[in-house]
């Protein structure tokens, strides 16, 4: 996957996000902070903080012994925003399971025609981790699931059911890809926006998930790179 | 006020570290807290792993990443038992798992906290709709409310908690640091022995009561961290 493609769909996805808070989790949904508008999308960590700043500047000092504030791997160090709380673990799952955070952005394997997502687990592999994903998922208002159309391999991601570890199920909102953008409405999966570079066939032919075209299709130009459009922003 | 000061006790004790973890009985259950680097308890680890007696251990903890200094612990084979929502980036327990040394027990990492924190409230159980139709709620009772599907989880408790914060008062009230807070308030309400390193230990009145997340009632030994 191109460097551009990642930046690309993590821009997409800023344009859905608003006046509010939100959940980024790892992966190309990282890359949307870059993105987003400033002050307005604050941003939640699931380790205990809401209002959640960029990493430090390159004279920071990683110290393991006294590290006090990271993102949701860990390790890596951010800052906070001036408005930023701290709280422990029960807090910062009550935010998400209890419905508070307006929206997440987060990858995905596949997801299905029903809005069921795997994101967590691949058949055969060590199935030893899966972090705050289902938590997430289950308890915003809105997922929006981040991801390239096809896997590496060259298989469609967009399916009729997802033949993958369930993270859960019915809860997707809006699928964004470097090629199109697909909503659920009233449990019915629409196709709101593609590229001009690919026809309706092209699509249909990565998409097996059946879908109707949106009243409000429209499509979209990538004449500028999303490199291009953050300097422009 | 000064006097009244000198009078106050609390049954919480200042050891060392050797000495507090000199307390844990073998097979133990032992919940561990931090997320990544922040808020574990880095020097008491240190010393559970230096505690080489100390075996068939069960571990409930969300930071046995890549990072940890509880590695060492699956290498001298001490665990039989972990509880938690993310063991993917650490080779030697997904080589012991693989084995068949260790048993592992995965849960979503709200249902994770929130288990410690009902543990520790003396709710033994309860239902949430997160990991509902996935492979995590497999043979678990499933209750529907408000037309979701709902998994009934046990709660947890532990007989050992190892903590860390930021500042003790010498009566064993504590304060955090930002995000290192995480699994340590829960932590150290949820089981017997509640044993938690920190960085400063200041006289009683010292500490805002408005900032105080743990009070001393959930705290029964205080370890002051040494320079490493």
């Amino acid at each position: 996957m191109s460097y551009s493609v990642k930046h690309y769909i993590a821009w997409r996805c800023a344009q859905e996000l608003s006046l509010g808070c939100v959940n980024l989790g790892i992966g190309i949904p990282t890359l949307v902070a870059d993105y987003l508008p400033k002050g307005v999308v604050t941003l939640h960590s699931e380790n205990g903080i809401l209002g959640a700043g960029p990493e430090p500047g390159p004279d920071f000092v990683v110290d393991p012994e006294n590290m006090d504030l990271v993102n949701a791997s860990g390790v890596q160090p951010i800052t906070a925003l001036p408005h930023a709380s701290y709280f422990d673990s029960s807090l910062s799952f009550c935010i998400m399971r209890g419905g508070h955070l307006d929206a997440t952005v987060i990858g995905a394997l596949q997801v299905s025609e029903t809005g069921d997502i795997a994101s967590w687990a691949v058949p055969g592999k060590d199935v030893l981790g899966v972090g705050g994903a289902m938590d997430l998922v289950v308890g915003a208002k809105r997922v929006i699931a981040a991801m390239t159309h096809l896997s590496p391999k060259g298989e469609p991601k967009i399916l009729p059911e997802c033949t993958y570890p369930l993270t859960a199920k019915n809860r997707v909102d809006t699928i964004v890809t470097e090629y199109a953008v697909f909503k659920f409405r009233e449990g019915k999966l629409y196709l709101v926006e593609m590229v001009d570079e690919l026809t309706f066939e092209q699509l249909k032919e990565m998409t097996p998930a059946s879908y109707e075209i949106a009243d409000d299709f429209k499509w979209v130009k990538r004449d500028s790179t999303p490199e291009e459009q953050l300097v422009l922003k | 006020m000064n006097d009244t000061i000198e009078q106050i006790q609390t049954k919480v004790q200042f050891l060392t570290a050797d000495e507090a973890i000199g307390k844990i009985p073998e097979g133990s259950s032992i919940m561990v807290g931090g997320f990544g680097f922040p808020g574990m308890p880095r020097h008491l680890s240190r010393a559970l792993v230096k505690r080489e007696e100390l075996r068939d251990l069960t571990l409930i903890t969300n930071s046995l990443g890549s990072v940890s200094i509880l590695n060492d612990l699956f290498e001298q084979n001490r665990i039989k038992k972990v509880v938690g929502s993310f063991f993917s980036t650490n080779k030697e327990l997904v080589k012991a798992n693989r084995e068949g040394s260790v048993e592992i027990e995965l849960l979503p990492q709200g249902t994770f906290t929130e288990a410690i924190r009902l543990g520790g409230a003396g709710i033994p159980a309860f239902f949430t709709p997160t990991a509902a139709g996935t492979d995590l709620a497999r043979g678990k009772e499933t209750r529907t409310y408000n037309g979701r599907e709902h998994v009934l989880e046990q709660s947890l408790t532990a007989d050992v908690a190892i903590i860390r914060a930021h500042k003790a008062d010498k009566a064993g009230n504590l304060v955090y640091k930002k995000t290192a807070q995480n699994f340590n308030p829960a932590m150290a309400t949820a089981a017997k022995l509640t044993i938690v390193e920190v960085d400063e230990i200041v006289e009683i009145g010292e500490l805002d009561p408005d900032k105080i997340v743990t009070p001393f009632i959930f705290v029964d030994i205080v370890v002051k961290r040494e320079e490493v």
